[in-house]
């Protein structure tokens, strides 16, 4: 398949793009939307905010998710806020900052037109969200409050206590069930998508797993809507939900989609510290705290005293000393990767050396406990109930964990992949975000792509392309019914010695030493060996007990599991392959004489949108050619 | 941290509902559990008794879970007896081995109530609850019409009040926890986040008496003041949520607004 990328980026001025390319797109008349069916796999806030508009515009609407209920995806557990460029405290923000920030955060590796197009919509959002009753915090005059989060400088994070994902996800599963009672959407929970019906060079339709009963399922559809998140859990411990996987995504890889940048992978530096080898998932600390926390390490190494026992003069407040411009604020990978520096120095804290310090004495001391409980009060209650310590009287122990994926399905200004028919949205597609997230930029980011974007551009295939009717007796839904049947027999007959789980911890090994926050070519190359060897280890000893015609989690796992260590492989050929650092990609070999990320615009200033060949073997790289026009490519500095 | 924390550990038995699907019947599997870390949440635990049912060529338990830090709503285990277990305001997954004793006898089972039908072992079907939702637990706005967010203040305490009742995860721990199996803390939770907005006024009858009608027509029972949902609920939402979703379905059934 010899296929050129085309980003169908608008031409002409940033600020008409959108408008001009939503005029030239073509139109669905409202009578006949409901002739049109549309599955939507996924109900975070991507999924269930597409579903919800496409049905309020009169499409027949099918759409799935792994838990029991669509309220329950991965999203609800984002804290920190939602970014959009309203300028409600009057400090300077616009459209255009929004823009700027995003696209210098993300170290000059998204597309500006898409970034611009956020900024633009992100101010709809709010009046959508507000409209629905979502309760974000106020002021006392009974006006929007908000926030400044890392990498931005004025204060637009909007948030609603530390649970803002869970009342942008309830507000929008509101909107969902609403078209439930409608009548145009259908929702089926409990299932789970293992393939992509390409027919015709179109997508037509999927097949899943129902959890329940075990069955495969066949559904058809005019076109398929994939927001089915991140692959942050290929490093088995992230701050992801359990069931967050890469499978559907990598399955319509398979088929043909371009995956770009699987490489740009998100450390969030604020996360409570692994305290075992028990240790199932890592649970972050909003970044938002942040804004009233100092961040420390120890200034001589083989420090053994209990954070609140070391004096203040033997602190490092390392990031107000290194970067005294954004000081405790600096983008995340920039703290991150300063967090493994003082670890890696021996300057860490705690039992395992592998923390540093996030101090509230100073805060308290100045604004009140009281002040302090009443933004952060869940975070610190959370904080000690997993750590047994208490917070206002300790300085909590972080370290950074692996968060979001910025990398993803490739997709044009459309969100559509490179299989015509199959759109990707939210955290799945490989984003605005470039090699680095903003804080609060991805529950923005979903939202744009589900409540505006999609509504819009969807009819580039449903009324741009023509088609022949499907249903799911065509003979590409039974062979991609039995190719996945097929599969998940093998895991369960393969009858060896190993877990899934103890064969995902390995995996995560890998990935976190050789793939993780400092990585070079003789690591990576070294990693792809090693998980080559395990995948071959995987099919030849994993244990799998039970057979699959019911709901068996051992099942689930493993199946998920095989689809990561394909991608994980690819995931570290991608690493080795863009031979300079940016954003949350850092490379030894490229870095300044201060140790910052060193980019190498000559060379990679592209998306790196790769072809599947077959597993184990290289994939082809299709180069995005970035350019900008807008935001001078400029060396990062939050010095 | 205290220094001898770090090599306390638990040798548990446990005793575990399994159950193989809605119709089966079910029972208690009786499993010795060694040298459970005080540091591991519950369901750490639990997946440790998986990695031994998987070593023994067996299938592991099935529980629901996902986010495992108390927000998604998934997890839901009666834990000796009580919804979530022994801890206040906090979820099962939330729930950390350092609160049980070495030795101890743990007995778990799934949130039981007719409304909620075991799907297989811990695992149980909940859609009830979205069927509530459904039924009209939103504002009616479609996608694109709306004003400017700051266009209609509101005030602090209300909004605040509002986000107090928002932040019900849906688990159905309220439900477990009552005596009626009633659903009316987290139906209450959601007709008072909209009744205490401005937004929700123009649906303010018909989204009370629909719901209230739902919650019935599934099969939860009624409400007689037990209190129970409220010290189960992990969110510790308050029921004067109730009393609050009561006084406007009177004021709905007399102003006669039709759902
Ligand atoms: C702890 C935490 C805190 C965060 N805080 C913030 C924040 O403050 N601000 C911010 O902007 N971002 C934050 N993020 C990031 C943000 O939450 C996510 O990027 C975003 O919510 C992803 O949304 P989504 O809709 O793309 O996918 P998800 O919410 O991950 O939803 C994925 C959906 O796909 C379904 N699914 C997956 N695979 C399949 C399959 N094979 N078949 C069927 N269904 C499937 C799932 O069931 C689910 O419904 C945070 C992330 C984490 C982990
Ligand atoms: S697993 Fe999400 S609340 Fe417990």
């Amino acid at each position: 398949m010899a296929q050129q990328l085309d980003s169908k980026c608008p031409s002409g001025p940033i600020e008409e793009r959108w408008t001009r390319h939503k005029f030239a797109l073509p139109l669905v008349n409202p009578a006949n939307r409901r002739k049109y069916t549309v599955i939507v796999v996924g109900s975070g806030l991507a999924g269930a905010s597409a579903a919800a508009s496409l049905g309020e515009m009169g499409y027949s609407v099918l759409n799935f998710c792994i838990q029991d209920s669509p309220r329950r995806a991965h999203s609800i557990a984002a804290q920190g806020g939602i970014n959009a460029a309203k300028n409600y405290p009057n400090d300077g923000d616009s459209i255009q900052r929004l823009f700027y920030d995003t696209v210098k955060g993300g170290d000059f590796r998204a597309r500006e037109s898409n970034v611009y197009r956020l900024s633009e919509v992100s101010n709809n959002i709010i009046d959508q969200c507000v409209a629905q009753g979502v309760p974000f915090a106020r002021e006392y005059g009974g006006m929007l409050d908000n926030r400044s989060f890392g990498g931005a400088q004025v204060a637009r994070t909007f948030y609603a206590r530390g649970q803002t994902g869970q009342q942008l996800l309830l507000g929008a599963y509101g909107a969902l069930m609403r078209q439930v009672k409608n009548g145009r959407v259908q929702v089926l929970p409990r299932r789970e998508m293992v393939d992509l019906a390409v027919i015709e060079g179109q997508a037509r339709g999927i097949v899943v797993r129902n959890l329940v009963s075990g069955e495969y399922e066949r559904y058809s559809a005019d076109a398929v809507l994939l927001a089915t998140g991140g692959y942050g859990n290929v490093f088995y411990l992230s701050t992801n939900a359990k069931a967050s996987n890469a499978s559907a995504a990598w399955r319509c890889h398979k088929r043909g989609a371009f995956f770009a940048n699987p490489c740009f992978t998100q450390i969030h530096p604020t996360c409570i510290p692994v305290s075992g080898t028990h240790q199932s998932k890592l649970t972050l600390m909003s970044e938002s705290l942040r804004n009233d926390g100092r961040v420390w390490a120890a200034k001589e190494t083989g420090e053994t005293r209990r954070p609140s026992d070391i004096p203040e003069d033997m602190r490092d407040y390392y990031l107000e000393r290194r970067y005294p411009g954004f000081g405790n604020l600096v983008p995340r990978d920039v703290a991150s990767r300063a967090a493994k520096i003082e670890c890696d120095l021996g300057h860490g804290l705690g039992a395992t050396g592998q923390a540093v310090c996030l101090d509230f004495r100073d805060a308290i001391a100045k604004g009140g406990k009281d002040q302090i409980a009443a933004k952060y009060g869940n975070l610190f209650q959370m904080y000690e109930m997993i750590t047994g310590e208490n917070p206002y009287e300790v300085p909590m122990r972080i370290y950074p964990a692996v968060h979001y994926t910025m990398g993803g399905l490739w997709v044009d200004y459309n969100l559509e992949s490179t299989i015509p028919g199959l759109f990707i949205l939210g955290e799945a597609n490989f984003s605005d975000h470039g090699a680095n997230r903003l804080g609060a930029s991805a529950l923005m980011q979903g939202l744009a792509d589900g409540y505006f974007v999609i509504p819009a551009t969807i009819t580039a295939q449903i009324a741009g392309r023509s088609r022949e009717a499907v249903d799911t007796n065509h003979p590409e839904f039974a062979r991609i019914e039995e190719s996945a049947r097929t599969r998940n027999e093998q895991i369960l007959s393969v009858g060896g010695g190993r877990s899934a789980e103890s064969i995902h911890r390995e995996l995560g090994l890998i990935m976190w030493d050789k793939v993780g926050m400092g990585r070079n070519a003789a690591g990576l190359q070294q990693a792809q060996k090693e998980i080559a060897a395990l995948r071959e280890e995987f099919w030849s000893n994993v244990r799998v007990p039970g057979t699959s015609d019911h709901q068996n989690p051992g099942l689930e796992h493993a199946a998920r599991l095989a689809d990561f260590l394909e991608l994980a492989e690819f995931f570290a050929a991608d690493a080795e392959h863009r031979k300079e650092s940016c954003g949350g990609h850092f490379r030894d070999e490229y870095q300044t004489e201060d140790g910052e990320a060193l980019r190498r615009d000559d060379e990679f200033a592209y998306a790196a949108a790769w072809e599947f060949n077959k597993v184990g073997q290289p994939a082809t790289l299709h180069k995005e050619e970035l350019s900008f026009e807008y935001v001078k490519l400029a060396t990062r500095s939050y010095k | 941290m205290s220094a001898h924390a770090e090599t306390d550990c638990l040798n548990l038995t446990l005793n575990i509902w399994r159950q193989e699907g809605p119709h089966a019947t079910g029972s208690f599997e009786v499993r010795q559990l060694q040298d459970i870390s005080t540091h591991m949440s519950f369901l750490e635990m639990l997946d440790c008794v998986n990695e031994d049912l998987v070593s023994e060529g067996r299938e592991p338990v099935s529980f629901d879970h996902d986010c495992r830090e108390g927000i998604c709503g998934m997890c839901s285990l009666v834990i000796n007896g009580q919804v979530h277990g022994p801890q206040p305001e906090t979820t099962t997954c939330q729930l950390h081995m350092r609160h049980f004793k070495d030795g101890e006898t743990i007995t778990i089972e799934p949130f039981r109530a007719e409304a909620f039908p075991v799907v297989r072992d811990l695992c149980i079907d909940r859609t009830a609850l979205d069927r509530i939702i459904t039924s009209g637990g939103y504002i009616s706005v479609n996608t694109g019409s709306p004003q400017d967010a700051n266009a209609t203040p509101i005030a602090k305490p209300d909004s605040d009040l509002a986000m107090d009742a928002a932040a019900c995860i849906g688990c159905g721990g309220c439900v477990a926890a009552c005596p009626n199996a009633a659903a009316m803390l987290f139906t209450g939770a959601k007709v008072s986040q909209l009744a205490l907005l401005p937004q929700g006024a123009p649906e303010r009858e018909s989204r009370v008496l629909s719901m209230v009608e739902t919650m019935d027509a599934e099969g939860f029972g009624n409400c007689t003041n037990e209190y129970e949902c409220m010290a189960a609920c992990p969110k510790a939402i308050d029921v004067s949520h109730i009393a609050r979703m009561n006084r406007e379905y009177m004021r709905a059934s007399l102003v006669g607004s039709s759902p």
